[in-house]
């Protein structure tokens, strides 16, 4: 939305509504004053938020360290320390996160970690 | 047996027929072959079980692109395992000869018959970590031996893959 290059009272005001404040002057013009704007309330569901999801890998005894590592270097493309800090993590602790984003990529990183055989699942991150 | 790269292969050479019967066996191995832990091993739910949704969408679309993923990786595995069928006698020491290319497939074959032996077996982590047990005794003794043995294939080929 434009209003123009130099700001009239209208538009300052108008700008000022869409900040969300009421606002009230007395300048040489006279009186402006301006209503509480409508604040328009929308429900959405949890799934229109996307909130965000995340990557877990599980604890399994038959998998190597060196092919976990191996994998969180292919499937994240993060250098081999990190990757071994997270196959540590999952050896010692028996989880370790991966990543967290949108579904859909972690949908996908899941499939790529199941393509390669680890214990993987995608959690809501609450 | 030794094991060695030479220029883009894996020579397993001097294998004795024992070995060698072991090698075969992977394609074999790496089939669920029905029995339910060995295919949850292989096909593991995508979530906790709180997504019954994700988990419904997951088989019907996802996990048969990965059956289809594992079978080609256990095809090219016994394509490459038919050097060991020659006619010579069963007692001969053969020689094996993996193409680098063929290494990612050898991951994932010696993987899928790795995780269905360990879970058909219901192996405990300690035994999984004796690695000094003997595969005289029982059939129990021997899957361990092969799960072991297995697995210092696929240590080799990391290796080799990393240089």
């Amino acid at each position: 939305m434009s209003c123009g290059l130099r700001p009239t009272d209208a538009c300052l005001a108008q700008i000022k509504e869409m900040e969300g404040t009421t606002h009230a002057s007395n300048e040489k013009a006279g009186t402006i004053t301006i209503t509480e704007p409508t604040i328009e309330k929308e429900t959405r569901s949890e799934e229109d938020l996307d909130v965000p999801w995340q990557v877990v890998v599980h604890n399994d005894p038959v998998n190597l360290m060196s092919y976990v590592t191996m994998v969180f270097q292919r499937v994240f493309g993060y250098p081999r320390e990190k990757a071994e800090r997270h196959m540590l993590e999952v050896h010692q602790k028996g989880r370790s996160v991966l990543w967290s984003g949108m579904r859909e990529r972690a949908e996908l990183y899941v499939q790529q970690l199941h393509g390669y055989l680890l214990l993987a699942t995608l959690e809501k991150v609450y | 047996m030794e094991i060695c790269r030479r220029k883009n292969q894996i020579e397993l050479s001097e294998l004795d027929p024992f070995l060698a019967e072991l090698l075969r066996q992977i394609p074999t191995s790496a089939d669920p072959g029905g029995v339910p832990v060995a295919e949850e091993r292989l096909f593991s739910p995508p979530t906790d079980g709180k997504e019954a949704e994700i988990c419904a969408e997951w088989k019907l679309y996802v996990q048969p692109e990965l059956r289809r993923l594992f079978q080609t990786a256990t095809q090219t595995v016994a394509a490459d395992l038919e050097q060991l069928n020659g006619n010579e006698k069963s007692f001969v020491n053969r020689t094996l000869r993996i193409p680098s290319k063929h290494a990612d497939a050898w991951l994932s074959a010696l993987n899928q018959a790795r995780l269905v032996i360990a879970a058909k077996n219901n192996f405990t982590e300690n035994e999984l970590n004796d690695h000094f047990r003997s595969p005289i005794g029982s059939r129990r003794d021997l899957s361990l031996f092969q799960v072991n043995f297995y697995g210092f294939l696929q240590e080799f080929i990391l290796r080799e893959l990393e240089s």
